[in-house]
């Protein structure tokens, strides 16, 4: 007997210790990462990476509003200058003249290697001739005063050819500065060091922007701002903003709702236990229940995620329960008279005592086992998430159970429990009045049946941001800011693969040709591409071949002059730059440093594990006739992306993409929805083959099941019914509903089955404190802000306590005989 | 007539001109006519000046205007070419090829797109934010020679005049600092 306490107490201990050195040493990490899925194919795992820690998920949109455009501007300035001097940020973009001039000069000086026109043709006499004289009808033009000086360098208007291929990327400028288009908001890129998945690493560089902003806003005795402007306000937005909100959401929600719904839990406690030692002992299985959860999953996965540690205030309602059915069913508190019980170690006073506690570990038991059965469910699930929460779950519920079944009763400590008999005798001549028939059930199943399969297209949200934590209001806030920094979010796009930077940048011009085709025919509105700004070697080479030498040149351009009327010697520096070119080093990734142009690089080309990656956005063509303005159109069709797939089908077909962002992702995430319906499917199957194997009985088994179906199926026709469409949480949600009721409905079998009607009010009341608890804990995480919390809180609260309620009425009136 | 009285005829002319910019009721007269008026077409016919070139480009086409900040010059000869000038955008269209230039963007061709609108729209403020304006002549016939106030804008812009008889623009001449320029006349089709 002693050797047992000390050998169990002594286990548990050093159980504990290495759950609490796992638990410390963990890593915990708080991106989004939990929600997005793990990707099966390989341009799908580009996409998930890309999203996690590419170059779009290292931009942070800044905008400054309030004031004036004059203070508007003086900030950006004053900002992007600050920023810059930190080694934190890569670049900051504000569009300020000295990176437009620093553009422009390499727009110019590398003209003859980025110009598409360059060819043989183009530096013939004719070619020459046609090429100088659309040049010069632009001289010609109103706007031909800033052309002129360009004519003498580049008559044939190689830079203008270079900036057309650009244009429609540049933004709006106020007062020299990007804006807005409305001119309300000043605009700037920040490019951090930090990936986006460093969460950390994205908090200190939005930390470094607020304080630089109220550095450079604090109005200065040398501002000329008027007294009545109005004060800038600082508008951040990008994936790392998202991040770091999102973890602040969580980490306060979490801390939050755990704190409200253990305060409730821990009043209600009271009132039953009636003393403090009882209830931190009542509660001492949650806290190791969470340990070991927790600990399993850091072991299972390496790293935890901060929304598994959310669900652990999800533990506690069920957690809580067992010692709650302990101290109130178990022998000792039965016997127990009014207010006082004895230890609740295992008196072997009599053997109805010892059969008594058998029969309700069987029952505690089961009820572990199905729930388990149903987490289990979520354990190959493709979401971490909900991986981690299946095994969060199984390893917390067993060691909780395990902790109330063999250290609780080693305590030596005296319990109190309050006198239940009146609750839950009360509850029993409740039950004994109300009373549900199988037909009704059988309607009402029928009847949630019916409105689930009227609407089982809507049934299910399949579109992933159903899950982001982040509101409607700040992704409202990025699409503004990123449509008017001409960024907007990448819908379609065609991805190239290759071994080397090189062919990359070969692959990127060979699709950029037909995609020039399709803007032709206007399949897509134009596309980005690295290879624009960074042409290929073997292009660039070829481009400089094209080029003439200078004694053919000269004699070209004297033929060409002649019949346009020029002064031939104006064009000397034409002559000498052309020349030069000719044998100009090829340009590099380097050249473009200091330029946005860089930015651009890295967001379009870019090396992971040995392999090279370009990217090519795909804008969809404008609508109507009138032609669009700075190459945003205000509407735009969707692109026909089978017609590009077909364009671009012969080019190195194994190693081009072409895809639309959202509809994979969606694709991936109706995938994983299917996933796990059928997980939770073979959950419930898994759960009924334990249940007839345990009660050894196919009508016993129906009838705990029946009541747990009801409840899922009146809880789902709800959300239906109220317009609410179900994620892949709400699903969890459902197989908790199965999990916690199915203890209720194996409690009310116990009692039919063994005859005691005596047993039923304690019965009742422990599972009446036990729903409490778990309507508390979920009800509570029902008003979470985060969706994922909430959609599960809203599910599980309603559902048990149907749960339990079905359970009651339909249960064997045999039950309630002498009760 | 003796040389003093001259000088002194001249003194007083330019006294006139550096005072007309702040306070010329003529020229606040001229611009509250040019201000009236809500539209216009007109012919023109420029010739520009090009020490690249050994002969002057001549052109001609259409001006029309719709106020305060529509201005459309459609070139007809030698070449179709259409300059639109719409709420600060300016697009270019030659053949099929468009351009399209916000003036914002381009502190250095925008005053000079923007002079002859702000005259035609008689919006003397926006004027008189890049120019210098001064004024000479009656409301029959008036005289308007504007010169940079930006130094970066006055080193390419020598200056524009431009004549014209009560609200309409006949002549608008465009000298550059290095000695090109143009020569537009204006007939409207009345």
């Amino acid at each position: 007997m002693t050797r047992t306490r000390v050998r169990s107490l002594s286990l548990w201990l050093l159980l504990v210790a290495m759950a609490l050195v796992v638990v410390s040493r963990a890593r915990y990490s708080a991106d989004l990462s939990a929600f997005l899925p793990r990707a099966p194919s390989a341009a799908q795992q580009l996409l998930v990476q890309q999203l996690q820690d590419g170059l779009a998920s290292r931009l942070i949109l800044v905008g400054i509003e309030g004031g004036d455009g004059a203070a508007r501007a003086r900030v950006s300035r004053a900002l992007a200058a600050m920023l810059r001097a930190r080694a934190e940020f890569i670049s900051v973009s504000n569009g300020e003249d000295s990176s437009q001039d620093k553009d422009r000069e390499f727009v110019f000086r590398h003209r003859y290697v980025l110009s598409p026109a360059v060819s043989p043709a183009r530096f013939s006499v004719d070619g020459l001739r046609a090429a100088i004289a659309d040049t010069l009808e632009l001289v010609a033009s109103p706007a031909g005063l800033s052309a002129k000086s360009l004519f003498v360098n580049d008559p044939t208007g190689e830079t203008l050819q270079v900036i057309d291929q650009l244009q429609g990327t540049q933004p709006h400028r106020e007062a020299g500065v990007w804006s807005s288009a409305d001119g309300a908001r000043a605009l700037l890129i920040a490019q951090t060091r930090a990936a986006g998945s460093d969460t950390d690493g994205q908090a200190h560089a939005i930390g470094l922007i607020r304080s630089a902003f109220a550095a450079a806003a604090t109005p200065t005795a040398t501002a000329t701002a008027l007294p009545t402007a109005t004060p800038l306000r600082l508008l951040l937005s990008g994936p790392g903003v998202f991040s770091v909100d999102a973890r602040m959401t969580i980490e306060h929600e979490a801390l939050r709702l755990s704190l409200l719904s253990t305060a409730l839990i821990v009043s209600l406690l009271l009132l039953v236990y009636r003393s403090l030692p009882t209830l931190l002992i009542g509660l001492l299985p949650v806290a190791c229940g969470a340990l070991a959860g927790v600990a399993a999953v850091a072991l299972g996965f390496g790293v935890v995620h901060g929304i598994t540690l959310g669900f652990g205030v999800t533990l506690i309602g069920e957690s809580v329960d067992y010692s709650i059915y302990l101290f109130i069913q178990s022998p000792g508190g039965r016997a127990a008279g009014a207010g006082t019980a004895n230890a609740a170690a295992p008196s072997n006073t009599a053997t109805t005592s010892n059969a008594a506690a058998r029969s309700l570990w069987r029952t505690i038991g089961l009820g572990v086992l199905t729930s388990i059965c149903g987490f289990a469910s979520l354990l190959p699930s493709s979401f971490p998430g909900l991986a981690q929460l299946g095994l969060f779950s199984i390893s917390g519920l067993a060691a909780a159970a395990a902790v109330t079944r063999f250290v609780l009763p080693q305590l030596p400590v005296r319990l109190k429990v309050a006198d239940l008999a009146p609750l839950g005798a009360a509850a029993a001549r409740l039950i004994a009045r109300a009373r549900l028939p199988w037909g009704v059930a059988a309607g009402l199943a029928l009847a949630c049946a019916l409105v689930l399969f009227h609407d089982r297209d809507r049934l299910w949200n399949r579109d992933l941001s159903a899950l982001s934590p982040v509101s409607a209001d700040a992704q409202a806030l990025d699409a503004a800011m990123r449509t008017d920094l001409g960024a907007p979010d990448i819908g379609d796009l065609v991805v190239v693969n290759a071994d080397s930077e090189q062919v990359a940048l070969q692959r990127a011009e060979s699709v950029g040709a037909r995609l020039d085709a399709l803007v032709g025919q206007q399949v897509i509105g134009g596309y980005d591409s690295a290879a624009r700004f960074l042409p290929s070697a073997y292009t660039q080479a070829a481009r400089q071949a094209s080029l003439p030498e200078q004694p053919l040149l000269r004699s070209r351009l004297a033929l060409v002059a002649a019949s346009l009327d020029l002064k031939v010697d104006a064009l000397q520096p034409f002559v000498q730059q052309l020349t030069a070119a000719r044998t100009a080093a090829p340009l590099t990734r380097a050249d473009l440093d200091g330029t946005s142009f860089a930015l651009g690089a890295d967001a379009l080309l870019w090396q992971r594990d040995g392999a090279w990656h370009a990217l090519l956005p795909l804008r969809p063509p404008a609508t109507g006739a009138g032609a669009p303005v700075d190459g945003e159109g205000g509407g735009a069709d969707e692109i026909n992306i089978e017609r590009v797939r077909a364009a671009v089908a012969d080019v190195a077909p194994d190693h081009v993409l072409v895809m639309n962002i959202k509809h994979e992702l969606d694709a991936l995430y109706g995938s994983y929805l299917a996933e796990a319906v059928h997980l939770s499917l073979a959950g419930l199957g898994a759960i009924v083959v334990l249940l007839l194997v345990a009660l050894r009985s196919a009508a016993r088994a129906a009838r705990v099941v029946a009541p747990l179906l009801l409840a899922v199926l009146v809880v789902a026709a709800g959300f239906t019914l109220a317009g609410t469409r179900l994620t892949i949480l709400h699903l969890v949600g459902m197989l908790l509903i199965v999990a916690v009721g199915s203890n209720y409905a194996l409690f009310f079998d116990r009692r039919a089955a063994d005859h005691d009607p005596a047993a039923l009010p304690v019965t009742l009341a422990s599972l009446l404190i036990a729903n409490a608890c778990t309507v508390i804990g979920f009800g509570v995480l029902a008003f979470a802000d985060v969706p994922v919390l909430s959609a599960l809180g809203a599910t599980v609260a309603p559902g048990t306590l149907l749960a339990l309620l079905f359970a009651a009425l339909l249960a064997p009136r045999r039950m309630l005989a002498g009760a | 007539m003796n040389a003093r009285w001259r000088l002194a005829a001249a003194l007083i002319a330019t006294a006139q001109l550096a005072l007309s910019a702040q306070s010329n009721p003529e020229l606040d007269r001229l611009m509250g006519l040019l201000a009236q008026r809500q539209h216009g077409e007109a012919d023109f016919s420029e010739t520009r000046y090009l020490s690249l070139l050994k002969q002057p480009l001549k052109s001609s086409g259409v001006l029309v205007y719709d106020a305060p900040d529509h201005l459309e010059q459609r070139t007809a000869q030698p070449k179709a070419q259409t300059v639109v000038l719409d709420h600060g955008v300016v697009t270019l269209s030659i053949g099929k090829r468009q351009r399209v230039l916000r003036l914002a963007d381009y502190p250095q061709v925008a005053p000079l797109i923007d002079s002859i609108r702000a005259t035609l729209a008689g919006d003397r403020a926006a004027l008189e934010r890049a120019f210098q304006v001064g004024f000479d002549g009656s409301l029959e016939h008036w005289q308007l020679r504007l010169t940079p106030r930006d130094p970066a804008l006055a080193a390419t812009l020598a200056r524009i005049d431009m004549r014209g008889e009560r609200d309409a623009i006949r002549e608008v001449q465009v000298m550059q600092a290095d000695g090109d320029h143009s020569v537009m006349s204006i007939t409207p089709r009345e």
